[in-house]
């Protein structure tokens, strides 16, 4: 880029004239609003490549004033003279500001400049400016680069662009091809363009109907995938949080209150991670994995020293049981909150826990959504694996199945239990890593997952870790499928009476288990 | 008694803050302590917003008693914590009138919070300081509205965004949490909005309950709005920590503020404190007063503040700015009045001026209410607002909306 533009510079005095014109619409950046958007059109009237980085520059917002009126471009700590690239003081100088009008504006001049780009992602990247910019200088530019273009991608997005501008600012039959490439695409903003269109151009309506119908299908089936997605989302965070909750209370009776408490831990603990590791530029990236086992030790530990210290005491007396936790709960809760203030934590996400993933069809999902997913299965295939297939899980169930037969075995049941309950808590810990990407880390995180987490193991089964999966899966995607008709808290409610309502048909659950809790 | 007084509920949560108070003890303390009362949620969903007020107004208290008191006397602060529980803060409210006998109190965030108190400041004849923007539709002699109504806030930020430089919005989603402000303020905008000839079809409406995390279905549904052929903006009322993962699933889902502007009345610096802002550049907010205000009165309060917390980073917001603002009017009434009794200092508020740090000088009106300056301000990437636009001066409060059918009879009277 900047050799290119040492380059330009040689041929400044061939092309004098240009010179002045870019020279003199230049100043007008820093002007009000109004006169950037003049500048900025004159600019990307002028198709002068050199303002490419001076536009991107205000965009970002690392367009300088200097004290002396020139625009300096500032690049991390350096600053440069926009026009020359020498290096410059950027002690006194002070931010272009710029407003949305200007940003739209901006955006779309950017896109123009920069669909010749060399780099495939900017011209992809251009492509959907200008789709949404939508001007009649747009039309020759965007047949230029389509007869260059190679990539299958950037066609596709350069045809939706140039259908978008013909509809706009063409002719009737320009606007017709505009109609016709636009009516090929699955997208909300090609359907508000037609519609647009639509009410500027009477004459072209029931084509444009027709266009829209055909998106309208295509979306149908896009949105219905969207919903499934959201509501596997919702069931995965769902199922994370009851994760642990099925093992403490499903596999060993103990009504913990104090389970979204360390669900909060896990949260806290990966922010203390955050923080410890930022000093150590190799391990920074991998804070959030490495979270995860650092989050199930600290739970386990609070959960072992739980166990061990109060709840064996309380063995079968199951409301003395649910006040001593909830007595922790708010205890751990407000030690949180003397140590960390009551004021929400920053847990940043990592790249690729950021922005939309498109699968096929147009269909995109959150990736950080994807990620708990897939992870929020890893978890429960692992907790699995640990039940079935390990010693500890052995003894645990021997225990589960039947106390003083497995005790009469010579298996240690007080070391089990507090194993078991320790693995609980440890899930639940999991489960705050998660969390924080997605929700506040805040004191008083866990309170609002306990009632949800209860619900999920209830419905599923108490003791049931396939009922768990089931349960939390069918609640989400119940949820999220009934929220656009009756609104979040409504259909919050209307799952609550169905569960109620569910539960008197069959107490046990989706899937009932012999256990402790379920014999009682 | 020189100790800041506090109450065993609060002893946990306030220990911080009342620790690091440093204990003045200038030649004064003649006579009994002036009492004043802090209602702030500590704890709960609102601790987010309102743990920085209950320091603003200790800051206050430690700011009057280095200048030697109020009448002489030294001022004390009484914090309690109602812990975002709504009936709690009437609990909370009775028991800073009756039991500590407070002269003045300063608290409250949420509108519901304040309707469950007002029965109590009135039965008792108390006298509360207000600082929040609210929906209007009350006016009792027991409270001062230090805060904006929605003409001088709402209502001035949806004509932004119906405005050119704003965006030239056609189609509005209003969403917020479930609770009385936003319901309020929304069916006066919507009335607003249809008085300006925007269709119902072309307003989207939608409530959360307090601390929402799961957005992805609305931010969704809010794109689908917008592919309706008509520029389209987001008015939100959405209120606590429940902004964050909003902000968080709208910089997910890609929605850039140049496609699809979003303009809050209850997101200031304090609550963008906890997020990265980069994905939010352009997103506005309108408020009374931005931490990027530049008025010699607002570098007073930056400097003081900074101090005060001892950190040098850490943010003011607007709702600061009016708890500071009704505390010095307090002040200054009650040394017009040269007494704390609640009905001489309530007659000595009316035409009270200050010099806020908005840059204007504030006045308070027989309404309750303040003349207040609009702004609208951008979301930039370090967290802070850059004002894009504002009113050319302080405007007088319409408490009782003219866009609320109800409101005739009482708007003549």
């Amino acid at each position: 880029m900047r050799l290119l533009f040492l380059f330009l510079l040689l041929l400044v005095p061939a092309k004098g004239r240009a010179q002045d014109a870019f020279g003199a619409a230049l100043p007008g950046l820093a002007g009000g609003f109004a006169q950037q958007v003049e500048a900025a059109e004159r600019l990307g009237a002028l198709g002068d490549p050199r303002a490419v980085p001076i536009l991107r520059a205000l965009y970002d917002g690392r367009l300088l004033r200097g004290a002396d009126g020139a625009l300096l471009i500032r690049d991390g700590e350096r600053a440069t003279v926009a026009v020359t690239g020498a290096a410059a003081d950027a002690a006194e100088a002070e931010q272009v500001r710029i407003n949305n009008r200007v940003r739209a504006v901006l955006r779309g001049v950017l896109g123009r400049l920069s669909l010749v780009s060399s780099d495939p992602a900017e011209r992809l990247a251009a492509a959907e400016a200008v789709f949404r910019s939508r001007t009649a200088e747009n039309i020759p530019l965007l047949e230029a680069a389509l007869a260059r273009e190679n990539s299958a991608r950037i066609r596709e997005r350069l045809e939706l662009a140039l259908g978008a501008s013909r509809l706009a600012a063409g002719d009737d039959a320009e606007r017709r091809a505009g109609i016709v490439a636009l009516s090929a695409s699955a997208s909300t903003e090609a359907r508000s363009v037609l519609l647009e269109a639509r009410a500027a151009v009477p004459a072209l309506s029931s084509e444009i109907d027709a266009a829209v119908a055909a998106i309208d299908r295509r979306l149908a089936v896009r949105r219905a995938a969207e919903t499934f997605f959201q509501g596997l989302s919702l069931g995965s965070v769902l199922l994370l949080a009851a994760l642990g909750l099925a093992v403490t209370f499903g596999v060993m009776g103990v009504i913990n209150m104090a389970h979204g408490e360390f669900v909060m831990l896990g949260a806290y603990t990966t922010f203390v991670m955050q923080e410890a590791l930022r000093g150590i530029p190799a391990l920074a990236p991998w804070s959030l994995p490495l979270s995860v086992p650092a989050a199930f030790l600290v739970a386990a530990a609070c959960g072992a020293a739980m166990e061990r210290g109060l709840i064996r005491h309380l063995y079968g007396r199951p409301l003395e049981t649910l006040l001593l936790t909830f007595g922790v709960g708010m205890m751990i809760q407000q030690a949180v909150r003397l140590v960390f203030g009551a004021q929400n934590r920053e847990v940043s996400s990592p790249p690729w826990m950021q922005g939309t993933l498109e699968l096929a069809f147009g269909v995109t999902v959150t990736q950080n959504r994807l990620w708990i997913l897939v992870f929020s299965l890893v978890v429960l295939g692992l907790t699995v694996a640990a039940i079935r297939l390990t010693r500890f899980g052995l003894e645990m169930r021997a225990v589960t199945q039947n106390r003083r037969i497995a005790a009469a075995m010579g298996i240690r049941t007080g070391r089990v239990d507090a194993f078991t309950f320790a693995f609980g808590s440890g899930i639940a810990g999991i489960a705050g890593v998660a969390l924080s990407q997605i929700d506040n880390v805040s004191p008083n995180l866990g309170t609002g997952y306990i009632i949800d987490s209860f619900m999920v193991v209830v419905f599923g089964g108490v003791g049931s870790l396939a009922g768990t999966l089931v349960g939390a899966m069918s609640l989400g995607v119940i949820n999220k499928v009934l929220e656009p008709y009756a609104g979040v808290v409504l259909a919050k409610v209307f799952v609550l009476v169905a569960i109620m309502l569910f539960i008197q048909r069959r107490p046990r659950g989706l899937f009932a288990l012999k256990g402790r809790a379920a014999e009682q | 008694m020189t100790k800041t007084l506090i109450t065993r509920r609060s002893v946990i949560a306030g220990a911080g803050a009342v620790l690091a108070a440093p204990s003045i003890r200038p030649s004064m303390a003649q006579g009994a302590p002036i009492k004043v009362g802090v209602l702030h949620s500590l704890s709960g969903t609102m601790a987010i917003s309102e743990t920085a007020l209950r320091d603003t107004v200790l800051m206050m208290v430690e700011w009057i008693n280095g200048r030697g008191g109020l009448l002489g006397r030294r001022v004390e602060a009484v914090v309690v914590d109602p812990a975002s529980n709504w009936p709690l803060f009437a609990e909370k409210a009775r028991e800073l009138l009756q039991v500590h006998k407070v002269d003045v109190t300063f608290g409250c965030w949420t509108s519901v919070s304040r309707k469950s108190v007002l029965p109590v400041f009135e039965e008792l004849n108390g006298m509360l300081f207000y600082p929040v923007q609210y929906e209007g539709e009350e006016q009792s002699r027991n409270i001062f509205y230090t805060g904006a109504a929605p003409n001088q806030q709402a209502i001035p930020a949806v004509e932004y965004l119906m405005s050119a430089d704003g965006g030239e919005a056609k189609r509005i989603a209003l969403l917020g949490t479930d609770y009385v402000y936003p319901r309020t303020t929304n069916r006066i905008l919507r009335a607003f909005l249809i008085s300006k000839g925007i269709p119902e079809a072309d307003i989207m409406e939608e409530y959360t309950p307090f601390g929402h995390s799961d957005w992805q279905g609305i931010v969704a549904r809010v794109k689908r709005f917008a592919g309706e052929g008509k520029k389209t903006a987001i008015v939100s009322t959405i209120n606590g920590d429940a902004n964050v993962p909003f902000y968080r699933e709208l910089g997910n889902q890609g929605i850039k503020a140049e496609d699809i502007p979003s303009v809050a009345f209850s997101v200031g610096e304090e609550e963008l404190a906890g997020i990265d802002t980069r994905p939010l550049v352009g997103h506005l907010a309108a408020w009374n007063y931005f931490m990027s205000v530049q008025s010699p009165a607002n570098t007073e309060f930056k400097n003081l503040w900074q101090a005060y917390i001892k950190n040098p980073r850490r943010v003011t917001n607007d709702p600061m700015e009016a708890t500071l603002v009704g505390f010095k009017m307090w002040a200054q009434a009650v040394a017009k009045a040269g007494s704390t009794a609640v009905d001489p200092v309530r007659e000595a508020m009316y035409g009270q001026k200050v010099d806020a740090p908005c840059g204007y000088t504030l006045e308070m009106h027989r309404n309750h209410h303040l003349s207040k300056p609009v702004m609208i301000g951008e979301v930039q990437a370090d967290g802070q607002f850059n004002i894009v636009w504002k009113t050319p001066g302080p405007i007088v409060a319409e408490n009782w909306s003219p866009f609320i059918p109800e409101n005739a009879s009482r708007r003549r009277g």
